[in-house]
Formats: structure tokens, sequence, C-alpha cells
């Protein structure tokens, strides 16, 4: 809980006490708090490189948000309006633009955004360095993030998670599925694995 | 509206009325006393006949024998609320003159999946008696009906003079119904389909439009998927000179609608297609003055996949805009305001919330005259991930445009205090529907129930017709909301509520109420039968997933016979429960149609 609200300071609008609960009401905060820590595949990886009490060891390949039953017909959206939002998704992704969940360790929330809108590397950190309020220091080769307290990370097509910054920016943005923003210290375990 | 008169026989001649019964004292003796025909009933026919609001002509029908005749044989347009409150042959036989004819189906909650398919608001029983009744009958509004193939061959080929159509939320149609209306409908002016549950086979139907068709003056296909032929298209839209609204979908391109407008710049209502194109051919000044030629153009919709790079092109057109409909368009703060600085007159806007609450403040900013904002969420399920706008944009809004009456508003956030801002400063508010996503979340400032969110509303905006509630909300709302809304209409409740005090609340008060939906709320029997005596002056009444039960039900079925009181069946439960109900006045009797899983009480 600690860690958690350490990361949190970064966000000067948010109000720990206010936060939004994504549970019904009724449910208690810290139950929100655990369920919304994210999960992922831990295939490649030994998990105690992992180390922090943010990996469960069951193979989750998507973040898990709390558990609520989907309640039929709500919010309001009529059909229609449903399944082109639902259709534009898929068509964004291969149209006009290319829409990432983005994580980061310690944020109750998850943000979009749209790769297309950046032209390289250093454009993408600063979007996030904006969005996030963090700072991801400088990549090299050799040794990954080392010396940041954030290292990007993200989810390519066969699920596994990568360190941001080894491969070309076109190839990049083709095989991004999602973006991770680890805690500096699970990062180097990534970058020393590969 | 008021329920058709049983004490008036329908068939009452068009004689001279020398014995009439007053049931309303009209407080003008003269007139009972000395009456001597003082105008002939063709005289009084045709003054009636510029009496347009149906409301009025209720009022009308109620003064006197003379005048409901007067009335029932000057009516050209009939409104029913409700399909099933009324028979085909009841208004037939009332009406002996009609022409157009708008007929609402399914309660609304059905738009939301909670009406099971098959449950009924068939149109063709109405088609059947209309074919003999009205041959003449030359528009067709419907809304929330079930609506085949076949039924639309029938109308096509039963009414030689029919002229316009417009299907909104129907379902059970394919684009083979709008082939036999295209082939078919030789004086068609009309043709609106929006958002209907319908199997889109082809674009084939656009090409059954005869070559000799030249009266259209609507068109509507945007929520069609299917492309259809441009350059069919093209053709129907240069030799219908009349044509005022065109809503293509979202297959037509840039290069497309360049073409159409050129053809069509006497249009006041556009619908785009996609507003991206990789390359077009033509260089954008040249879509940018196709626009800025369009001098009638009042309403812009569509813009599928609009951004910065193409949105500056109806710049020119937006100087008079009073309708701009966003809410298909990903458009980000930015692109918002640097739209809506164009868009003075604007009177109705229509967004998602991809805009934020920055591009909220740029609709505070720039459009003065606004009366109407609808805010659509993007992605209204996904739980993960925290967009859209909250209420700071909302009161944002509400600073920058005081003549806000039509407000509906999707969030994740709301404050108390922020709705109370808002309605000081908008106290015109006649539709205020605000939908807070998470269900029962209180004030998250406060962490206190949006009770006092809703009493400012009802306190503060005296003209306040249809109410939607939201949040975390005890029986405290609904006290507000019966003892302050006068003129309410149409309330919808969902996860709300302590206890049946509060709908009795609402039952007791409220006086104008008409339809009244709940759902996921703690009302039991106590509630229903609170409500006795009012639900023979409403439309109707929906409850879904409360505390009725079917012997509650029962009594409110036995004590009010001139209500049909339907329950629908679910799959698990005792029997006991009475899930779904829906109750309505009628003169109609129960449904003949019911399908099994409907039980009338």
């Amino acid at each position: 809980m600690d860690q958690k609200r350490a990361s949190l300071n970064l966000f000067e609008d948010l109000d720990l006490e206010t936060e939004l609960k994504l549970g019904l009401p009724g449910i208690s905060g810290t139950d929100d708090q655990s369920e919304i820590k994210m999960s992922f595949s831990g295939n490649k990886r030994s998990s105690s490189k992992m180390g922090s009490n943010t990996c469960t060891d069951e193979i989750e390949s998507t973040f898990s948000p709390p558990t609520k039953e989907q309640v039929v017909g709500w919010p309001p959206v009529r059909s229609y309006r449903k399944n082109v939002l639902q259709g534009k998704k898929t068509t964004s992704e291969m149209g006009s633009g290319m829409y990432v969940k983005v994580s980061m360790d310690g944020a109750p929330y998850l943000r979009k955004i749209d790769l297309k809108m950046y032209k390289s590397y250093g454009e993408l950190m600063k979007g996030l360095q904006e969005m996030f309020k963090c700072i991801i220091g400088l990549y090299s080769e050799r040794e990954g993030y080392n010396g940041s307290e954030h290292a990007p990370t993200y989810e390519d097509k066969d699920g596994d998670w990568m360190l941001v910054g080894d491969v070309p920016w076109e190839m990049f943005i083709s095989s991004c599925k999602r973006l991770r923003i680890m805690k500096g210290s699970e990062a180097r375990g990534l970058g020393d694995s590969l | 509206m008021k329920l058709l008169q049983q004490s008036m026989d329908p068939n009452q001649k068009r004689a001279k009325a020398v014995d009439r019964v007053d049931s309303v004292d009209t407080g003008v003796a003269s007139f009972d006393s000395t009456r001597m025909c003082p105008f002939p009933d063709e005289v009084l026919e045709r003054v009636l006949s510029l009496i347009d609001s149906h409301k009025d002509r209720s009022s009308v029908s109620l003064v006197c024998k003379d005048w409901y005749n007067a009335e029932r044989w000057s009516r050209r347009h009939v409104f029913i609320g409700n399909c099933y409150s009324v028979s085909p042959e009841i208004v037939a036989a009332r009406f002996p003159r009609i022409r157009s004819v708008t007929l609402k189906g399914k309660p609304r909650f059905s738009d939301f999946n909670l009406v099971p398919e098959y449950w009924g608001a068939d149109v063709h029983p109405w088609l059947s008696v209309f074919a003999t009744a009205y041959p003449f009958l030359e528009e067709l509004r419907l809304k929330r009906m079930a609506v085949s193939d076949e039924s639309l061959e029938f109308l096509a080929t039963n009414f030689q003079g029919f002229k316009a159509l417009s299907l909104l939320s129907c379902d059970g149609f394919s684009t083979d119904g709008l082939k036999a209306i295209a082939t078919h409908c030789k004086n068609l002016t009309e043709l609106d389909i929006h958002e209907n549950g319908m199997d889109d086979l082809g674009g084939h139907w656009l090409n059954c439009f005869p070559e000799s068709l030249t009266t259209l003056q609507v068109l509507n296909f945007a929520s069609l998927n299917s492309e259809v032929s441009f350059e069919s298209l093209e053709k129907l839209i240069s030799r219908n000179k009349s044509l005022r609204v065109l809503k293509v979908n979202r297959n037509i391109s840039l290069d497309q609608l360049q073409k159409l407008l050129l053809q069509a710049p006497q249009l006041s209502e556009l619908g785009t297609g996609t507003f991206m194109q990789e390359l077009i051919s033509c260089p954008i000044t040249d879509l940018k003055t196709t626009f800025s030629n369009c001098k009638n153009l009042v309403t812009i919709s569509g813009l599928w996949d609009a951004t910065s790079l193409y949105l500056p092109v109806i710049y020119p057109a937006c100087v008079n805009l009073t309708f701009l409909n966003l809410s298909y368009a990903t458009l980000r703060s930015g692109e918002l305001s640097n739209l809506l600085q164009h868009c003075k007159s604007l009177r109705r806007l229509w967004l998602l919330d991809t805009v934020g609450d920055k591009g909220l403040e740029a609709v505070g900013a720039h459009c003065p005259l606004l009366e109407e904002l609808r805010v659509f969420p993007a992605d209204p399920f996904d739980q993960e991930v925290f967009l859209g706008v909250t209420e700071s944009g909302f009161v944002s809004v509400s600073e920058g445009c005081p003549k806000l009456r039509y407000v509906l508003y999707f969030c994740r956030q709301m404050t108390n205090a922020a709705v109370a801002t808002i309605a000081r400063n908008c106290p015109d508010f006649t539709h205020f529907r605000l939908c807070i996503m998470n269900p029962g979340q209180p004030d998250y400032l406060t962490k206190q129930p949006m009770d006092e969110a809703f009493g400012s509303i009802v306190k503060t905006c005296p003209n306040l017709q249809r109410l939607a509630v939201s949040g975390q909300l005890t029986d405290r709302t609904f006290e507000y909301i019966g003892k302050y809304s006068k003129k309410l209409e149409t309330l919808s409740v969902a996860f709300a509520g302590s206890s049946d005090l509060g709908m009795e609340y609402v039952l007791g008060g409220c006086p104008k109420l008409r339809k009244l939906e709940i759902r996921d709320c703690p009302f039991g029997n106590g509630a229903l039968l609170s409500g006795l005596t009012k639900y023979e002056s409403m439309r109707s009444l929906w409850m879904s997933a409360c505390n009725v039960t079917m012997n509650g039900c029962k009594v409110l079925a036995k004590e009010r016979p001139r209500l049909n009181v339907e329950v629908m069946k679910d799959e698990g439960g005792d029997g006991s429960e009475a899930h779904k109900v829906y109750v309505y006045r009628t003169v109609a009797g129960p449904r003949r149609d019911a399908p099994p899983f409907v039980l009338t009480l």
C-alpha cells in the first residue's frame, strides 16, 4: 500500500481518499486496490526476477479488472451505437488510429494512446512522461533503461513482454499490443534476460 | 394525449347537430341555448383543420359533439404513442381521413435489450386495416415497431400515393424491404432509415429507385453498412432537385461526397460518409469551396473518422449550422475547439466523450446559443479505462451556455455541488438526463448520495419535462421529484431508491407524469399499488428487477380493468416474482398477439 502511495503522488489531481472505486458500492477499498494490480503472463521469464507483489503465479494474459458482472442494458447505450463503437475499435487499429492501452505500475487507471500520433521513440517517451508524470530516462541498447525510475515495456503480437526500444520504430508500432510502464527495479530483470 | 372518449359514438354521422351533449362546461351560455347552427360544419372543419398539435386536437374534441365530429373529420395526422393502447379498427372508425400516421411500439427499455425478441408491436395488423381505411395514406413514421419485409412490400404495393417512410429503432426487416419501397413508391418524398435492428443484405436497394423518381426530399441511409452503387446515388441526387436532407453511410468517401454536394448544393441537412481518406483526388480547397456553396446547410452529421486534417473543409458551412452531430467522430479537445470557433450559431450539439472536459470548455466558450447537448460515451463497457468527461466539463458548458434546455450526459463521476451549479446556471432545463455510468455511485468527493443534485434540478428548473437519474440515490431524491416537478412527464430510474416510499413519492406528486420506467430498484407491491389511481392518466409504467410480485400485479389488474398489466416471465425464478412488468392504459383490451412469455393479468 505504501509503495502505491508513493507512486500516486505523481498524480497531483488525485486525492487518494476519494479515488473512484471500480466496484459496486459496498465493496471495501483495499480489495479493489489489490484487484486492480496488474498481472501478466510470466511464461518467458522466471517470476522471481519480477519480485514484487504484483505478480501472481497464474498465467493470465490480460489485465484483470475487478470482477463485476456486466449489467444487462447498462449503461443505457443503444445497440446501434454500441455496435458502431465496437466496430470503430477494429477499424481504428487498421485505419486511422492505433490505440493501445498503457498502464503504469501503481496507477489505478489505464490510459489509451494512439501510437500513430508519434513518429519515434523519443516522441512516445515524451508523451508517456507527460501523461503519467514520470521520468522514463534514456534507453541504451546494452543497459536498457537502467538508472531510471521507470521502464516502458510492451506486449507484442506473440504475447511476450519486451523492453520498448529494442526494435526499429516501424516494427514496434506494428507489433505493440499494449504498454506497461514498469518500476525500474523490475525492468532490470527484463533487460538481463534478453 | 387523452384517451379516446368511449362515450362518444365514433360512427356519429356528420349531421347538423340539433341535439348536442355538452360534456364540458364551456362557460358560454349563449352557445348552449340559442344555437341555431351559427356556421356550417364544413366551416368548423376548415377552421379546425388548421390545428396541428394533437394535444390541441384532443382538447377540441372534448368541447361538444359537433366539435368532436368536426375534429375527427378534419384530422389528417394521428399520433399513437403506444400501439397497444388502441386498436387499428378503433382508430380507423374514429378518424376517416387520415393521411399520416406516427406509431410507437415497444417500451423504451427495449433499446437496451431488456425486452425479449418477438415481444410484439407488429406493424402488419395496422397496415391491413389501413389498406382499407386509408388507401390514400401518405406518411408512416414508426418507432420501436416490429416490421417485416412482407409488411414493407405490403405498404409499397397497397398505398398508391405513399410518400414518406420513417423507421427508427425498428427491427425485423432487411434491405429487401427497402427494395420494395424504392421500386413501388412512385411519389416517394422521404425514406428515413435510422438505427434499426435490420439485416443489411447489400446496397442494391438503392438501384431500385426508378429513373422517373424526382420527388425525393429526404434520404437517410446513414446507419446501413453495405456499400451502395455510387453511380446510382449520384444520378438519384442529380435528378431530385428538391432533396433537402441527405445522410449517406460510412462507405461514401470524401471524393464521392464532393461530387454529391456539387449536385445538391441546396441541401439543408447533410450526413457525410467517412471523413478520412489517404489521398483525395481534388485539392482540399475544392472541398472547402463546395461546402461554402451549400448556403442552406443547417445540420451536419456523420463525420466518421474525422480528424483535424479534413475537418476544416466544413468551416465555411459552420457559420450557419444549428445542429452538429459529432457523436460518431472520435474528436479530441483541440480538434473540437478549432471547429467550434466557427460554429457560433449552434443550437444543438452531440459529442463523444473523447473530447474530454477541455473540449467541453470549448463548447462553453464558443456556443452561447446552445440549447441541446448530448455527450455519449466512447467506451461505455470498458470498465478499466478512465477517460471521458467529468463534472467539470458539464459545469463549463453550463457557464457558457445559459440557454441549455436539453442535456444527455454520460460520465463516470459527478458531485452534488456541480449539479447545483449547473442548475443555477441553466434554469431552463426541460430535459435533464444524467447517466453516471457506475450504478449506484455516490458523489465522488463527499461520498454522499446524489440526492441533492437532482433535488437542485427539480427545485430550480420549473419547466422540467423529462428526467433520468443515476448514481447512489435514496428515497429523498424521489421526495424532491414528487414535491417539486410539476411538469414532469417522463422519469427514468435505475439502481436507485431505498424503499417503496421512493416510488410512492413520485406517484403521489408529479401531476403530469406520463411515462415512468424503473429498473433494479427496491420498489415492491406497496409502491406499485400506490399508483392505482394514477396509471390511467399515464401512458405506461415499466418496472423490471424490482421487488414486485405476481400477487401485487394481479391486484392491480383486478382493480383497474382498463389497464393492461403484463408480466414477462423469467426463465428461472419460482414464478411468484414479477421480474418485468409493463402496465399501460388501453381501450383495446388485452393483447391478442401476446407471445407465450407475456402474461396479461
